[in-house]
């Protein structure tokens, strides 16, 4: 099982799936219209790294994080 | 040395303890800058959110980026509310000369905007708006989209 969790002002609760790789993650949340805008504008982190591909295998227990803009300060 | 507060920053001390810590560490340069809240387009003040562990490793990276450069930096920033003419953000770095120190708070700071994990709401009519046109999307958003 794969924890996604949106962080910041993305008013979603954490999904628990099962998914192996991050384009079936794409593919799950590209269907949810709610998320179709903060997709386009959030960065990912797997195990709180973030990431700029979405190939590699996703392992039992792994957690992603959804991070839209930030504007600390 | 990163440090979190809920609420508004108290920067006499904050200023006065970091100086204090590096009073003998023989820095010739101490250069902090301080973030306060304006009053602008009617807000009664400002909120975070903080994602800790990628702010964590994130400011590690300028830490050691720092430290090859002789300087030490110092971060301290709100989580929830700051009201008008508070404060939630100060930055400091100490070096052993003043160019590096300058040349380093300008692209920490720079960076920190683009990158750090903070998000921040407008406090409005006693509601939370997020300050999505004032926010940076990080460096490779847009993965997960079509």
């Amino acid at each position: 099982m794969v924890r996604v969790e949106f962080l910041g002002p993305i008013q979603k609760d954490a999904l628990e799936l099962e998914i192996t790789n991050l384009n079936e993650l794409a593919a799950i949340l590209q269907a949810d219209e709610s998320l179709h805008e903060w997709l386009k504008n959030s960065a990912v982190a797997l195990n709180d790294t973030l990431v700029s591909s979405l190939e590699g295998a996703l392992k039992d227990g792994d957690k992603i994080s959804l991070l839209p803009p930030v504007c600390g300060g | 040395m990163l440090y979190l507060y809920d609420g508004a920053l108290d920067v006499p001390t904050i200023l006065a303890d970091w100086y204090a810590e590096e009073a003998t560490s023989n820095y010739g340069a101490y250069i902090p800058f301080v973030g306060t809240v304006r009053s602008e387009d009617g807000i009664d003040g400002l909120s975070f959110d903080i994602y800790e562990p990628i702010l964590n490793s994130w400011f590690a990276s300028w830490q050691e980026k720092a430290k090859q450069q002789g300087a030490v930096i110092k971060m301290a920033h709100s989580r929830g509310d700051v009201l008008l003419h508070e404060s939630s953000y100060i930055a400091a770095v100490f070096s052993p000369k003043r160019r590096v120190a300058l040349e380093f708070i300008d692209a920490f700071v720079e960076d920190f905007k683009a990158s750090a994990p903070i998000w921040k709401y407008d406090l409005k009519d006693a509601k939370r708006i997020y300050a999505l046109e004032r926010s940076t999307a990080i460096q490779g958003s847009g993965l997960l989209a079509k």
